[in-house]
C-alpha cells in the first residue's frame, strides 16, 4: 500500500512537471520583402502561441487580417488579391524543437535552437526547418526565429506584371515572449 | 489511508488528462473573438460615376483623373465620340479614417466641387455583427461658367448646387456587393421657372468579382420627380463597365449615358438615353498615396 502510495505520489509529480506549458497571446510575427518599386512590411502582434517545455512542442497562430501596414491599400490588397483572408483566415505553425536537451529551462540565459514543423499558410503546408533561439528570463521563454519563405510554394500567386519587381522570398520575423499557463 | 491514495489517484487523472490537452486546442482558447471588418466592398471610392461607401483612410491621398467621351451615336466622323472629352480632376484625402475630403474641377460648365464623406458604420462580423456599411456624403458645387444673360442681377449662391447622400452598401459574398443611395439634390437656380430646384433620386450599383482584380460594376440612380421640363428632358442615368485594379492604380472604364461626372452633374442633367445610342465611353483613373501611416507605429 505504502509502496503504491509512493509509486502515485512520483507519478503524479512527474505528470506535474511534464504539463509545463508557456502561452502568449501577443506574440510577433512580421514579414518583410524588398522590391524594386516598394518595400513589403507587414506585422502582426496578436499572434497566439504555446510552448510545452517537457515535450519541445510548439504551435502559434496568426489572423491574417491582424497583420498590418503602413499603406491600407497594401492591407487591402494582401488580404483581397493574395492571402483571401475571408477564406482562409489564419495561418498556423506546428512544430518541435528538435535538440531540446540543449535547453536548460531551469537557468537564465540564450540558447540555440533547431525548430522543424509543418507551416500552413493559405491552406497549404509544407515542412520547415529553421534556427532560433530560446531566452530562459525570470518569469518566461522569450523565442525568436527569422526564416525565408517562397509565397509561391504557398499557392500565393504574384500577378505577372509586378512578379519580376518582387523578391521571391519573403523574410519572416517571429518574436513570442511566453509566460508560464496559469491552470484553472 | 485509501482516502488518501484515492486522492492521489484522481489527482494523478486530471493531471495526465490536462497534460494530454493538445497545444492546439490551448491556442483554440486563447484566442480572442476580434471584430472581422468587411474590407473591399467596393474597389474604389466611386461605383463608377457616383460615391460608393470606400473611403480614403487617414493619411492616404487619392488624385483622380476622369474622362467622358462624346457619345456613340456621333459616328464614325467623330471616332465614336473619341474625338470629343470632356475631363474632371479630383484630389481626395483622408483627414481622420471615418472622415474623407475632396475637391474636384470638371470641364462641364466650368464646376468646381468639394465633398466630405463621413463612415458611419462598417459591415463586420465576429465580435460585432454589422449587416451593412453606411456612409453620408454631402457636396457643393460651384459653376462658374458666365452667366448667360449678363444684363440681369446674378447672384453669387445662384452658381451653387448641394447634394446629400446616404450610402447603404453589403458585401453579400466574396463576389458580390450591392449599395442602395437615396440622395438629394437641391439647385439654387434652374434653367426656367418651371425646374425644379430639387431633385430626388434613388440610386442602386454593384460589384460583380470576375477574377481576383477585375470586377463588372453597374450602377443606376432613378429620378422620382417628372423628367420633362420646359428647358429639357433628362433621363434616368445608367453606368456598366468595369474596375481594373494593377497595384497602386484603380482603372475604371465604362459606359454611361451621362456626361457629368459629380452628383449635380448626373442626378440633375443626364440629357442622353442609352436606346439611342447617346452613350459615352468614360474612365476614372485612381492613384492613391500614402502621405502618412494610418496606424500607430508597431513595437518592431
Amino acid at each position: 500500500m505504502k509502496r503504491l502510495f509512493l509509486l502515485m505520489f512520483f507519478l503524479n509529480i512527474l505528470f506535474a512537471v511534464n504539463a509545463q506549458k508557456y502561452i502568449t497571446k501577443n506574440g510577433y510575427i512580421g514579414f518583410y520583402s524588398h522590391t524594386s518599386m516598394e518595400d513589403i512590411k507587414g506585422d502582426n502582434n496578436q499572434v497566439v502561441g504555446a510552448l510545452d517545455i517537457s515535450t519541445g512542442e510548439l504551435v502559434f497562430q496568426a489572423l491574417i487580417k491582424s497583420f498590418h501596414f503602413d499603406r491600407a491599400l497594401m492591407e487591402e490588397h494582401f488580404n483581397e488579391n493574395y492571402m483571401e483572408s475571408d477564406k482562409i483566415p489564419k495561418s498556423v505553425f506546428k512544430g518541435k524543437i528538435t535538440n531540446l536537451s540543449a535547453v536548460d529551462f531551469s537557468k537564465s540565459g540564450t540558447y540555440d535552437i533547431t525548430v522543424e514543423g509543418d507551416l500552413t499558410i493559405h491552406d497549404v503546408t509544407n515542412k520547415i526547418s529553421t534556427k532560433g533561439t530560446i531566452e530562459v528570463v525570470s518569469g518566461g521563454i522569450n523565442a525568436n526565429s527569422k526564416f525565408k519563405i517562397v509565397p509561391e510554394d504557398y499557392k500565393v500567386t504574384i500577378p505577372g506584371v509586378v512578379r519580376d519587381k518582387v523578391d521571391k522570398t519573403v523574410e519572416v520575423t517571429v518574436t513570442m515572449k511566453y509566460t508560464p499557463m496559469t491552470t484553472k | 489511508m485509501r482516502r488518501i491514495s484515492l486522492a492521489f489517484f484522481l489527482g494523478l487523472i486530471s493531471t495526465v488528462i490536462f497534460a494530454q490537452d493538445d497545444l492546439m486546442n490551448i491556442l483554440d482558447k486563447n484566442s480572442t473573438n476580434e471584430i472581422n471588418y468587411t474590407t473591399a466592398t467596393f474597389k474604389s471610392t466611386r461605383v463608377l460615376n457616383g460615391h460608393s461607401i470606400e473611403r480614403m483612410v487617414k493619411g492616404q491621398l487619392d488624385v483622380r483623373i476622369s474622362h467622358r467621351f462624346g457619345t456613340l451615336n456621333t459616328g464614325g466622323y467623330n471616332f465614336f465620340g473619341l474625338d470629343q472629352s470632356n475631363i474632371h480632376l479630383g484630389l481626395e484625402y483622408g483627414i481622420l479614417n471615418w472622415l474623407m475630403v475632396g475637391v474636384g474641377r470638371s470641364e462641364y460648365e466650368k464646376t468646381f466641387d468639394g465633398f466630405a464623406k463621413f463612415s458611419i458604420l462598417r459591415q463586420s462580423s465576429g465580435a460585432k455583427n454589422m449587416p451593412v456599411s453606411v456612409s453620408a456624403v454631402t457636396s457643393i458645387a460651384l459653376r462658374t461658367l458666365k452667366f448667360p444673360d449678363q444684363t440681369r442681377t446674378n447672384y453669387f449662391t445662384s452658381r451653387l448646387a448641394y447634394v446629400a447622400q446616404i450610402l447603404v452598401a453589403r458585401k453579400i459574398s466574396q463576389g458580390l456587393s450591392v449599395q442602395l443611395t437615396p440622395s438629394y439634390l437641391h439647385r439654387n437656380l434652374v434653367a426656367t421657372e418651371l425646374d425644379p430646384n430639387d431633385i430626388f433620386a434613388l440610386g442602386a450599383g454593384a460589384r460583380l468579382k470576375l477574377t481576383k482584380r477585375i470586377s463588372f460594376n453597374g450602377e443606376y440612380y432613378y429620378i422620382a420627380n417628372p423628367k420633362t421640363y420646359l428647358s429639357q428632358q433628362i433621363y434616368n442615368p445608367l453606368s456598366l463597365g468595369f474596375d481594373i485594379e494593377t497595384g497602386g492604380h484603380v482603372f475604371q472604364l465604362f459606359f454611361t449615358n451621362s456626361l457629368g461626372m459629380t452628383e449635380k452633374q448626373f442626378i440633375g442633367a443626364t440629357t442622353g438615353q442609352w436606346k439611342k445610342g447617346d452613350i459615352h465611353f468614360g474612365f476614372n483613373i485612381s492613384r492613391v498615396f500614402t502621405l502618412k501611416s494610418h496606424r500607430k507605429p508597431s513595437n518592431s
